[in-house]
C-alpha cells in the first residue's frame, strides 16, 4: 500500500461497506440450527464489495465489518471467524482485475469464474483457517470446530453463489455499458 | 423497537478519562493475553481485575445486561456443543480420567477434566467479554479512530473506521425503513415464513439498501473530495487527547500483567493449568 494511497472512493467504500456488512450479519442473517452458524447475507454484499472495489476493500470490509458486529451487537469479536473474512473479502477480491464490473457486463463466463474463485477461496478460508485458528486459538475440540466451519463455509458458499451473483448483475445492469454510445452521423 | 446495540456511555470516571490510546493498547494486551493463555489462574486474576475496572467504570450492569444475556445464552449452546462432540475432550488435554457420573461406561461419562475444561472455556470468554463491552462503552468513537492512526494505523483506513462507525445506525434505520415498507407489502422475513422464501424476502430487504448504500458512497466520497481529503501526508484529529501521567501508569502496569500471566502460563511449558497431576 506505500506505493500507491486508496483512493478516496475506495476509503468511503470501505467505511460503508463496513457499516452495511454489520447491519446485514446482525440483522439479515438467518440461523440455520447449528449453534453460531448463520445462512448469512453479508457474504453475498462483501463478494459485491471485493469485486467492485477490489482485494484491499474486500479485505478490510470484512476484518473491520466483522469485527465491529461483533464488538457492537455480541460484546466481544470472535478474532479466529474476523481474520478469514478479511482474507476470503482480499482473495475474492483479486478476481476483480478479470472482471470488469464497471464496464457493466457480467457475462456467463465471467459468473463462473467469480463462482468458481469464490468456492475456492471459502473452502480453504472456512474448512482450513477458521477451525485451525479455533483450535490454536481457543483450544476448542477439532471435531466440533470443523464441524462448525463446514457448516457455515457450505452456507456461504451458497449465499455468495446465489445473491452474490445477482447482486453483481444488478450492479452490473445500473452500470452505462463501455461502448453503449453511437455517434450520430 | 429499536434494537439494542453497544455505544459510547459518556461518564466521568477515570476509565473513560483514559486516552482512546491507552485503552486501545490496554485492550489488545488484555485480548492477547486471553488468547494465549489457558491458565486457570491467570485467567481467576485476569476475570476479577476486569471486574474491577467494570466497577470504577461506573458503568452500569444494566445498561449493557442485553449484550450480556445474549452472551450467556451463547456460552450455554456453545457448551453444550463442545460436550457433545467431544465429551472427553478435557481428558485427552490433562491426561488423567476421574470418571463422576458414569453413563454405561461409554463416551459421554461425566468426568472431572472435562468439566474443569469447559469452565476454563468459559472462563477463557469472560475475562474477554467486560474488557471488550468497557472498551465499547467507554471509548468515544471519534476518538477511537484517532487513535488508531496514533498506534500507526494509517489515517485513511482510521477514517473509514470513523465512517463505518458513525454510519451504522443510519444504515440500522435505513435496513428497518426498507424492511417496514415491505413488510406493508406482505414481504415477510421473520420465521413466520418457510426458509427458501424467507431467502428470497431477505433479497427483497437487501438489495434495496445495498442500492442506496452504494449511492451514498457516491456522494460521502464526493463531499471528501472537494475538502480535500487526503491530500497531506498526516491529518490532525478534533477528538485526540494528549497522554497524561495516569496513561502511562496504566500502559506500564498492563504491560506488567502481559509479561507475569505470560511467564506464569508457559514456565511449565504448557497453556494449561494442571490441577490433575
Amino acid at each position: 500500500m506505500k506505493r500507491k494511497n486508496l483512493s478516496i472512493k475506495t476509503i468511503v467504500a470501505i467505511g460503508i461497506g463496513s457499516a452495511v456488512f454489520a447491519i446485514l450479519g446482525r440483522f439479515a442473517a438467518i440461523p440455520t440450527g447449528v449453534p453460531n452458524t448463520n445462512f448469512d447475507t453479508s457474504y453475498g454484499f462483501l463478494a459485491l464489495m471485493a469485486v467492485v472495489f477490489g482485494p484491499i476493500a474486500g479485505g478490510l470490509i470484512g476484518l473491520i465489518g466483522h469485527a465491529l458486529k461483533d464488538a457492537i451487537f455480541y460484546g466481544t469479536p470472535w478474532w479466529s471467524w474476523v481474520i478469514v473474512s478479511g482474507i476470503v473479502g482480499f482473495l475474492i477480491g483479486l478476481v476483480s482485475k478479470k472482471i470488469n464490473i464497471e464496464a457493466g457486463s457480467f457475462t456467463v463466463k465471467q459468473i463462473i469464474l467469480f463462482n468458481v474463485v469464490q468456492i475456492i477461496v471459502q473452502a480453504i478460508g472456512w474448512f482450513g483457517i477458521a477451525p485451525t485458528l479455533d483450535v490454536l486459538i481457543y483450544a476448542e475440540p477439532v471435531n466440533k470446530v470443523y464441524i462448525q466451519g463446514l457448516v457455515a463455509g457450505g452456507l456461504n458458499m451458497v449465499t455468495v453463489a446465489v445473491l452474490g451473483t445477482l447482486l453483481l448483475s444488478i450492479y452490473a445492469k445500473s452500470r452505462s455499458q463501455s461502448g453503449s454510445l453511437t455517434k450520430d452521423v | 423497537m429499536a434494537v439494542e446495540m453497544l455505544s459510547y456511555i459518556e461518564r466521568h470516571s477515570p476509565v473513560h478519562r483514559l486516552t482512546g490510546v491507552t485503552k486501545l493498547i490496554c485492550f489488545m494486551i488484555w485480548s492477547s493475553i486471553a488468547m494465549l493463555t489457558y491458565d486457570t489462574r491467570v485467567l481467576t486474576f485476569l476475570f476479577l481485575v476486569s471486574i474491577g475496572v467494570f466497577i470504577i467504570s461506573k458503568v452500569k450492569l444494566r445498561e449493557v445486561a442485553f449484550v450480556l444475556l445474549f452472551i450467556l445464552f451463547f456460552l450455554m449452546i456453545n457448551n453444550l456443543a463442545i460436550y457433545v462432540f467431544s465429551p472427553q475432550e478435557g481428558v485427552r488435554i490433562y491426561g488423567t480420567s476421574h470418571v463422576l457420573v458414569d453413563i454405561g461406561g461409554g463416551r459421554y461419562s461425566l468426568t472431572l477434566e472435562q468439566l474443569f475444561y469447559q469452565f476454563n472455556v468459559t472462563l477463557k470468554y469472560f475475562t474477554v467479554i467486560p474488557a471488550a463491552i468497557l472498551f465499547i462503552v467507554t471509548t468515544n468513537p471519534s476518538e477511537f479512530a484517532a487513535s488508531l492512526n496514533r498506534i500507526g494505523v494509517s489515517y485513511r483506513i482510521s477514517y473509514a473506521v470513523a465512517l463505518a462507525l458513525r454510519y451504522i445506525p443510519d444504515i440500522q434505520r435505513d435496513f428497518r425503513n426498507i424492511s417496514m415498507s415491505q413488510q406493508a407489502r406482505g414481504i415477510d422475513m421473520s420465521r413466520k415464513e418457510k426458509l427458501p422464501k424467507r431467502i428470497k424476502n431477505a433479497a427483497s430487504i437487501i438489495i434495496p439498501l445495498i442500492l442506496s448504500s452504494l449511492d451514498k458512497i457516491e456522494i460521502i466520497s464526493n463531499a471528501m473530495e472537494l475538502r480535500g481529503f487526503g491530500k497531506n501526508k498526516k491529518r490532525t484529529w478534533y477528538r485526540a487527547r494528549p497522554f497524561q501521567k495516569i496513561d502511562i501508569i496504566t500502559i506500564i502496569l498492563f504491560v506488567l500483567i502481559l509479561i507475569v500471566s505470560l511467564y506464569v502460563t508457559f514456565h511449565d511449558g504448557n497453556r494449561f493449568y494442571n490441577p490433575f497431576s
